[in-house]
């Protein structure tokens, strides 16, 4: 990977840190090399960049502080919750400012009559259910990191899991923000309430992956816990039928929770990894998850089995236990570790397609994957298309990690050909900045970064993340007109 | 005479606004025109009244696959033919998108789909489904400099780049035109109930509505009637009720509608008396709330406030207005005024302690130029949405100042 930055960085590091130590608590700005080396990735660990510094604010105040000094010198910034993020927009910039967010751990308000939860950013995903489960709430969104990621890090990734089928991504589930933009100014964005005021600026600055403000607190909506969860564990001697089988009971006006699947090579290493007792004779094995009030869990239950019986299915299991259902999920759940007893590494995709490219995408995937000589994995969120190819790899291999990123872009390219797109849930940053060509044109990238530009208009926040190509913003700012000597200088009439 | 264009399809629209940037002649960008009495009046700002850009020609439904649960429809398409469709196969757009006609026309008229998103406003099943911008995939748009974009795609999980088309919903026309629109739709409920509480006073009612929506039940509907607003209602059990309605909706398969509807009664029994609404007296009734059509239609005066639901019944209390409806649990009023007075606008807003969004629906043309028809924002926010209008629209052709100061050239 090639490291993008607006400028050569030119600042007197030693310098700002003694500025930093101006404003912050000593402890919590860091020089030291071996203090700085956790930080120099996130979870997409195959590139690493060691940070010039690393500041752990603990307020607001210095928050802003922290970035109008990185103005002043000209320093990029890079902000980072816990670092579980899969596409590297984490990764330092060599000799830039690592802005930690993870000392604003409190939940400032649960406010069941209005059904919010008001958390700073470096709060868990799991730390906010955790906080109203006992009051028969939760918090919808849920990724699989949800244990150790942060709010504010899912609020940066617009993070989805596996109910977003039912209940959306983190974007449809959030109310408001504060953010701190690059000069300092501290901005509150949205609330308790549901209509926006003036522009929708609170769904652009979901997912905008740390490029566009650092945000210090976010109002989050929970629900109240569903009366009855079940699962069903339907198996298929070919992913064209279980595929089938998810359309039917879609185009049937059944949403459910989660529907994931997976394949052969993905059931082996379950099975061998934490044996949850998947069918040994099924070619790929759905989970459908239903959740509601009892009495339309049981109906739908039914209904369900039906619809996976007409289309194929060789066994249908319904959990009848809160352990059975957990059962089910065991295998699902432990499939990213699963593969990595296979190989010493792996590399995970995110590509989403329509539902109905499944069956021809997977069967081209298993093209791609022999052709390359390695082995894929494959588990996906289908319900929703999202797919999560596992590549595995030896990265002791002399070229093998190089050609597992090689097979990776083959297969994000063949997803944006069948109308799907790069990444589902786990954002662009480094991983997949240089393929956003393949979806978007120039002039789509240029109108996301005059975005960009709207709000940091000097590019320190995060530079050389999402967009493969830096422009100025005077440059992207100008308008190249002459007057007079445009396509029209009559009145046009349509 | 002003100018009117009726531009057939992107590239004729995006030649136009090439030339209108260049030029630096403002537009104003249209549907069927319901909806140009919401938002701010266009200003003529010293450039010369704006033309019209009459966008229903870009019209038609581009692909619709229900199993697949999106449709893709270019804007000029009507937001009816659009629902009919969606019907025919048993799915909906879930937002509930208004008929404005009601409010602003005196009549239905529920205009173009692009119409809708650019206003971007969600009916009663907010509390539940989400707002009109969850709803919104993708789109294809032209910038104010006559560039064609896109942003999004057609599939509901994807964070590829920024939601453009999420900011643009709501943003009434003064980032972009849109030339395709694709839309998540959703299944549409087997059955719709709803239960109806007589006679609460307004704390009560969110009281109870609060312990609906608190409720493992899904609801989706949670709204409250005074008295003289539910007797203009077509349908007899509220009509005739002679007394405040509190309602809460129950959609979806029915024996799950049927065991909600029983859990809830148990649930709200100490509220008062009971009455249940089925299928068609339901839908009547939640497009009476959707369009505000229970206020009296000669209130000169209509503020739509979006508050946390704790705070609406103090903003009802405070606001002085003649009518009211209360949605989303207390978390949307409807306020309405026989005629415009000095200071309305002012008790409102001084009355929304915990924030939220005050906007004027309908007054005299007067009125709607002089007072703040969207929330006032702070100074940085208002500074920001500015230069975010600029990215979009640097010679601030589109709708000047439809949206109030942001959308005006010069702004940011």
């Amino acid at each position: 990977m090639n490291v993008i930055a607006p400028e050569p960085i030119t600042a007197d590091l030693s310098a700002l840190a003694a500025r930093f130590r101006q404003v912050l608590p000593p402890e919590c700005v860091v020089t030291d090399t071996i203090a700085r080396k956790p930080f120099e990735t996130d979870a997409q660990t195959m590139h690493r960049q060691m940070p010039g510094i690393v500041v752990l604010p603990e307020t607001v105040a210095q928050v802003s502080e922290v970035l109008r000094l990185c103005r002043e010198f000209g320093v990029p910034v890079v902000p980072r919750g816990a670092g579980t993020g899969l596409s590297g927009g984490a990764t330092p910039v060599p000799g830039g400012v690592l802005l930690a967010m993870t000392k604003f751990n409190r939940i400032l308000d649960v406010d069941y009559a209005n059904r919010v939860v008001v958390a700073q950013p470096g709060v868990t995903n799991l730390g906010i259910t955790r906080a109203v489960e006992d009051d028969g709430f939760y918090y919808a969104p849920d990724p699989s990191s949800q244990i150790a990621c942060t709010i504010g890090g899912n609020v940066a990734q617009n993070s989805g899991g596996v109910h977003c089928l039912k209940y959306g991504l983190t974007v449809n589930n959030i109310l408001g923000v504060e953010l701190v933009t690059m000069d300092g100014e501290v901005l509150r964005v949205g609330g308790k309430h549901l209509d926006p005021e003036g522009y929708d600026l609170l769904s652009i600055i979901t997912g905008s992956e740390g490029l566009l403000g650092v945000i210090t607190e976010v109002t989050v909506r929970i629900l109240p816990k569903p009366e009855t969860v079940r699962a069903l564990l339907v198996s298929f001697d070919s992913i064209e039928a279980g595929g089938a089988c998810v359309a039917d009971v879609i185009a049937s006006g059944i949403i459910p929770a989660g529907m994931e699947m997976m394949d052969r090579i993905t059931i082996d290493a379950v099975e061998e990894y934490c044996a949850p007792g998947y069918p040994a004779d099924a070619a790929a094995i759905l989970i459908c998850e239903l959740d509601g009030p009892a009495a339309e869990v049981d109906y739908l239950i039914e209904r369900v089995t039906a619809i996976a019986t007409r289309n194929g299915a060789i066994g249908v299991r319904a959990s009848q236990s809160e352990e059975e259902r957990l059962l089910f999920w065991l295998g699902r759940k432990s499939a990213f570790p699963a593969a990595a007893k296979m190989k010493p590494d792996y590399y995970v995709l995110d590509g989403t397609i329509p539902r109905n490219k499944l069956a021809p995408v997977l069967a081209r995937i298993g093209e791609l994957s022999r052709a390359s000589g390695l082995t894929i994995a494959n588990v996906f969120h289908v319900g929703d298309g999202n797919l999560h190819p596992l590549i595995l790899y030896d990265a002791n291999v002399p070229g093998e990690m190089e050609a597992a990123e090689h097979l990776g872009h083959d297969i994000l390219r063949l997803c944006v050909s069948v109308g799907g797109v790069l990444t589902g849930e786990h954002g662009v940053g480094t991983e997949k900045r240089d393929l956003m060509p393949e979806m978007f044109t120039d002039l789509d990238m240029q109108q996301q970064q005059r975005l960009k530009c709207a709000f940091d208009p000097g590019q320190h926040l995060n530079p050389g993340k999402v967009f493969p190509t830096l422009h100025r913003c005077a440059e992207l700012g100008a308008m190249h007109v002459h007057k007079g000597k445009t396509a029209f200088p009559e009145l046009p009439r349509f | 005479m002003t100018s009117a264009y009726k531009p057939t399809d992107e590239k004729e629209l995006a030649e136009l606004i090439s030339w209108a940037s260049a030029e630096a002649r403002p537009l104003e960008l249209v549907g069927s025109g319901t909806k140009r009495g919401l938002g701010c009046p266009v200003k003529i700002n010293g450039r010369g009244i704006p033309a019209k850009v009459d966008l229903s020609g870009i019209a038609g439904v581009v692909f619709y696959e229900p199993e697949e649960l999106v449709i893709s429809v270019r804007p000029g398409t009507p937001l009816e033919q659009v629902n009919q469709m969606l019907a025919e196969r048993n799915q909906m757009l879930a937002f509930e998108p208004l008929d404005w006609g009601w409010l602003l026309c005196g009549e239905s008229k529920y205009g173009t789909i692009g119409g809708a998103i650019s206003v971007g406003s969600s009916g009663p099943r907010r509390v539940k489904a989400g707002a009109a911008r969850d709803f919104v995939l993708g789109a294809h748009a032209v910038n104010g400099r006559g560039e064609c974009f896109k942003s999004g795609g057609r599939v509901v999980k994807n964070v590829t780049g920024y939601d453009l088309h999420k900011l643009m919903t709501g943003a009434y026309g003064t980032l972009g035109a849109f030339t395709e629109i694709t839309l998540k739709v959703l299944p549409a409920p087997e059955k719709t109930y709803t239960l109806l509480i007589h006679g609460l006073k307004p704390e009560r009612a969110v009281e109870a509505l609060t312990a609906a929506a608190n409720s493992p039940f899904e609801v989706s509907g949670l709204a409250h009637i005074p008295a003289p607003e539910a007797a203009r209602s077509q349908v007899p059990y509220v009509g005739r009720a002679d007394r405040a309605i509190t309602a809460i909706r129950v959609e979806g398969h029915g024996v799950s509608v049927t065991h909600r509807m029983e859990e809830l009664k148990k649930l709200v029994a100490p509220f008062g008396p009971l009455e249940e609404l089925h299928s068609m007296n339901s839908r009547r009734f939640w497009s009476e709330v959707r369009d505000a059509w229970l206020l009296p239609p000669d209130h000169q005066v209509v503020w739509r406030v979006s508050v946390p639901p704790t705070n609406g019944a103090a903003i009802i209390a405070a606001s002085g207005a003649d009518s009211w409806l209360m949605d989303w649990a207390g978390g949307l009023i409807w306020l309405g005024y026989e005629s415009a007075a000095a200071g309305q606008g002012a008790r409102i807003r001084a009355a929304m302690t915990e924030g939220g969004h005050a906007l004027l629906v309908r007054a005299p043309d007067a009125v709607r130029r002089e007072e703040a028809v969207f929330q006032p924002q702070a100074e940085g926010l208002a500074k920001l949405s500015a230069r975010v209008k600029a990215g979009f629209d640097p010679s601030g052709i589109f709708n000047p100042g439809r949206m109030g100061a942001v959308s005006l050239p010069g702004a940011a």
